[in-house]
């Protein structure tokens, strides 16, 4: 689809990157009301569809535009055995029910073995679908992740889903605008990873509720879109509606001729567009926030939110540091769970698996990053390790690169693509009261199965602890 | 689809004083599997709530034959995380109409307005006040007036803030696809621009 986007210039106020978007889509803004927003673009998955399927039969509605709305499976799919049919029988149904809406509602589905199938937020980039400038949705939280080109995409409930099928629009009140700017040059061993972990961190889980954030400053313009959209994808887990990267020379070679960008002429006309998008000079932000790159050091979490973060050579707080007595009882509980002493330093304790995967980290750079490390080594004894690619296309790039080679010399297993243990959802699950390292974006009670106890952190961190068996500091490894 | 209709609610009120409950907590992954949005308050709170062997763990509030009632009471960042709407159903299915808090998850919020749930923000202290005379005595009757926008426990009295949207939507039963139907012809022009 041709993205007619026009960004009007010729107004005084200098205006955001977000306010040009989204002020392009306002359809209607009435007193007292939110605005009706219109959605370029649909990403749909079998778990948050159904019930908004079911509401426009019962409304005897269509689809307002097909064209609008892709679908996967993603969250419920098993990574092992993928050409057969789905073992447990739940699963089987929601993603069976997806297939039944898809084909009724004329909507596009890249379904288990298709070429295009894996995760939601891995596939829209890649398959060029993503574009800057647009509106985006999703049924599902990590939607902030296209944010990295320059769009607005933000994660909704079913209910929205419904709204978004039915009228292409939903009805959003506008946020408020923070800018967060990483200057500096990121120190060896530091990833993208660790600058969103890093800033969840610094303001904590719900630091950016009700906010819009724009990622900013030489450090986020050095990365690449694969990085980029690491950082996008957590916005989320500090609260924010969203986080996007003002489209640039990176942005647009990214695009380029991927499927269902603009081609040719259109290309070249879209990225004349997409160059007016970056906030203007003087542009006014709700909240700005600076951090220096030389100040993030390789980052992992110790608690049960991603902002229960700290660098890894830190000690975990004593509860005595915070200063409200809910903050402690909170505190005392996340930790317990974990099975963590206040006052511990995490340095060297032992880890029974490590996950890498996820929208946050299964790219084919992840992979890459993963494999630069593990080349020539093999895994500790006591973990277990899981590489699954975030789509087909991924795990047939990292087939042809030689990838699975690597890893499997090293004694990783690389399965097929899904969401996997990210969730807790599907058959892959971290058993109770084990301890997984994990590339993925919540370190949430049971998230990875029952009991389960997570340590975000980065690839490389994932990498490394693979190879040692244990929590290690990346930078004494390279 | 027309909701419930929510103008003011009496009831006793259900304590978690707990932070950043987040909505893997209130619903785990692995019961999002059905189709409808029916049945998912049996697994509200699933892992707080029982053990591994599906006895129910005594200590937890839920489980608590002192507490019952149609208000549930949480710490603050209420509903952070995936943006299941599956949260939502699950509180409305086991019988909340209100969940206080002094914060919310901007999702959550956006959920449960749409499942006439309502999310009433509070300042801390009064929080505070509320979990302590709701701690003290179980069967302490709390009153969340939707018109007035006005909660009351224990002659004390907040007003917390809704829009004026929303607060028409649950008070008529509407919700925002009827509103959306209505703009059509705009949304076919934008569909051609855009």
């Amino acid at each position: 689809m041709e993205n007619k986007l026009t960004i009007v210039v010729s107004e005084k106020k200098p205006k955001t990157i977000f306010e040009k978007i989204w002020d392009a889509h306002v359809v209607k803004r009435a007193e007292g009301y939110p605005d009706a927003l219109f959605i370029d673009r649909h990403y749909i998955h079998e778990v948050t569809s159904p019930q908004a399927f079911d509401g426009l039969r019962k409304r005897g509605i269509k689809v307002f535009n097909v064209n609008r709305t892709t679908a996967t499976a993603d969250h419920n799919v098993p990574t092992k055995d993928q050409h057969l049919p789905i073992k447990e029988a739940l699963s089987r149904h929601q993603v069976e029910t997806l297939r039944k809406n898809c084909k009724e509602f004329g909507v596009e589905l890249y379904d288990l073995g298709h070429p295009f199938q894996g995760i939601v937020h891995i596939i829209g980039p890649e398959l060029g679908l993503t574009q800057p400038g647009m509106t985006m949705v999703c049924g599902d939280s990590h939607t902030s992740t296209h944010g990295a080109f320059g769009s607005v995409a933000f994660g909704i409930g079913t209910s929205e889903v419904e709204q978004v099928l039915a009228t292409q629009c939903i009805l959003q009140y506008k946020p408020k605008t923070m800018k967060i700017e990483i200057n500096g040059k990121l120190g060896k061993g530091v990833v993208s990873k660790d600058i969103i972990l890093y800033i969840i961190s610094k303001i904590s889980a719900s630091g950016a509720t009700g906010f819009f954030v724009e990622y900013a400053g030489d450090a986020i313009r050095n990365l690449s879109m694969e990085a980029r959209m690491t950082i996008c994808n957590m916005s989320i887990e500090m609260g924010a509606r969203g986080g996007l990267i003002a489209p640039d020379e990176t942005t647009f070679n990214y695009m380029k001729g991927r499927k269902f960008a603009p081609q040719g002429e259109a290309f070249d006309k879209a990225v004349e567009i997409w160059k007016q998008l970056p906030s203007d000079e003087g542009a006014v932000y709700d909240t700005i926030l600076k951090y220096d790159a030389a100040d993030i050091a390789p980052m992992i979490t110790y608690g049960t939110n991603p902002g229960m973060g700290m660098k890894v050579t830190d000690r975990i707080p004593n509860v005595e540091e915070l200063k409200e007595i809910n903050e402690q009882v909170s505190f005392k509980k996340s930790l317990d769970y974990m099975g963590l002493e206040p006052g511990s330093a995490l340095l060297g304790k032992a880890v029974d698996y490590v996950f890498i995967g996820s929208c946050t980290n299964a790219r084919i750079e992840d992979l890459r990053l993963v494999a630069s490390i593990v080349k020539g080594k093999k895994k500790a004894p006591n973990v277990e390790v899981w590489v699954i690619p975030g789509s087909k296309q991924v795990e047939a790039q990292a087939l042809k690169e030689g990838l699975n080679k690597v890893f499997e010399e090293a004694g990783f297993e690389l399965r097929g693509p899904g969401c996997s243990a990210c969730l807790g959802m599907n058959e892959d699950k971290v058993p109770p009261g084990k301890y997984c390292i994990s590339t993925s974006n919540r370190n949430f009670e049971g998230r990875q199965g029952p009991k389960s106890r997570t340590f975000l952190a980065s690839p490389l961190s994932a990498a490394v602890a693979a190879i040692t068996g244990k929590v290690t500091d990346v930078r004494e490894f390279i | 689809m027309s909701k419930d209709k929510f103008t003011i609610l009496k009831s006793t009120a259900v304590p978690l004083p707990v932070e950043n409950i987040d909505t893997d907590q209130i619903i785990p992954a692995r019961f999002l599997k059905a189709t409808t949005r029916e049945g998912f308050g049996d697994n509200l709170f699933r892992d707080w709530r029982y053990s591994s062997g599906d006895e129910p763990i005594a200590g937890f509030v839920l489980n608590n034959p002192a507490y019952s009632g149609k208000i549930l009471v949480g710490g603050k960042n209420f509903g952070c995380g995936s943006s299941r709407e599956h949260a939502a159903w699950a509180i409305y299915d086991y019988g909340f109409r209100v969940v206080v808090s002094s914060f919310f998850a901007d999702i959550f919020k956006n959920n449960a307005l749409n499942n006439a749930v309502l999310p009433v923000v509070v300042s801390d202290k009064f929080l505070q006040s509320l979990l302590a005379a709701i701690q003290k005595n179980s069967k302490t009757e709390v009153t969340v007036d939707l018109i007035n926008q006005q909660i009351s426990v224990d002659g004390k009295s907040e007003k917390f803030e809704i829009n004026a949207y929303k607060k028409e939507c649950l008070i008529n039963g509407y919700d925002d696809i009827d509103y959306l139907l209505n703009l059509n012809k705009e949304v076919r022009e934008f569909d051609l621009t855009h």
